[in-house]
């Protein structure tokens, strides 16, 4: 199958971390022809198809306005992905964060270990 | 011009070395033998026919088993003609994805998913009448054609047995190939249901192969 193809293409760090989580990803940025990594940090609001295709979604406040990134979960554009924190969230897709205003507002609270 | 025969295997995508995911098609190509050369003196035109996948030797008839003893090759089941000429193969000789490498051009040629009995809107591109306010016209052919005609014109729309046919895709782009497990990874969707045979060539039109 073609899947065979993909496998070994396929992450093998441990890509553990859910919608909620607060994470910090390291990817590889081209300017020009230098390379540098740029950190992106926020709250993981979704996760999104399978195999090699997955991707999720950082949704971070800069300068007060609400900015989103999404990322190939596969992509070895994407270094390292750092878990800073573990939500409790009780959804998938955080889309309802898109609406709220207020560092009150878009509160998660801390998974218990 | 190269030409191999394969099997779609299925699409996945892959990422390439500066880290774009490329959507690709993998196709098992190959070892293909040589059947035969046609050329334009015997044949009235030059083409090349390769066999693909072994057959069993009782499945085939005994002219084509004396063909295939000649040329001393393993009886192949799948036989496909290219046309064009392609002077560097001989009959006999093994075709591989190792001639082909990431970035050729190239066409694939396949037998499209069959579709059954389809109607105008699918077959057709039909725009299909109103849905509701009465109108009796939802994915109906409408019109047959001039009423002084008195009769309907040969070829017009109607709808009938739709796919199953043979396709085309020209001008797509070789992304990686794999030699040991020989398959080919092609830029896009190809023609035709996984585990459909594929032919492949070297691209016909626009500038070098």
């Amino acid at each position: 199958m073609a899947s065979v193809v993909g496998v070994e293409q396929l992450r093998k760090r441990a890509s553990d971390f859910n919608a909620g989580d607060t994470v910090r990803v390291h990817s590889r940025v081209t300017e020009g022809n230098k390379e540098r990594i740029q950190i992106f940090e926020g709250v993981v609001i979704e996760r999104k198809n399978g195999g090699l295709s997955e991707s999720f979604t950082v949704r971070r406040i800069a300068h007060g306005i609400g900015v989103e990134r999404s990322f190939l979960l596969h992509s070895p554009r994407v270094e390292k992905i750092d878990v800073m924190r573990r939500g409790l969230v009780r959804r998938a897709k955080l889309f309802y964060l898109q609406s709220r205003i207020g560092s009150k507002a878009t509160r998660i609270k801390e998974k218990k270990k | 011009m190269k030409q191999i025969i394969g099997r779609k295997l299925g699409m996945t995508n892959i990422f390439t070395d500066d880290g774009r995911s490329v959507p690709v098609t993998v196709i098992e190509a190959g070892p293909c033998s040589v059947v035969e050369r046609r050329s334009a003196d015997r044949h009235g035109y030059e083409a090349v026919v390769l066999g693909f996948e072994d057959a069993k030797i009782k499945q085939l008839t005994k002219p084509m088993r004396g063909r295939f003893e000649k040329l001393n090759t393993a009886p192949k089941s799948v036989l496909r003609e290219f046309r064009g000429a392609s002077e560097d193969v001989k009959a006999g000789d093994v075709v591989t994805v190792a001639g082909f490498a990431g970035g050729d051009r190239i066409d694939v040629i396949g037998t499209s998913k069959g579709k059954g009995f389809s109607g105008i809107i699918k077959r057709w591109n039909g725009s299909g009448g109103g849905a509701s306010h009465g109108s009796m016209i939802h994915r109906q052919p409408a019109s047959n054609g001039d009423t002084n005609a008195a009769k309907t014109v040969k070829g017009s729309r109607r709808p009938g047995l739709l796919g199953r046919d043979r396709v085309t895709t020209l001008n797509l782009e070789v992304v990686r190939t794999d030699d040991e497990r020989n398959l080919l990874m092609i830029k896009g969707a190809v023609p035709g249901p996984r585990d459909g045979i594929v032919m492949v060539r070297s691209r016909i039109k626009g500038g070098r192969p």
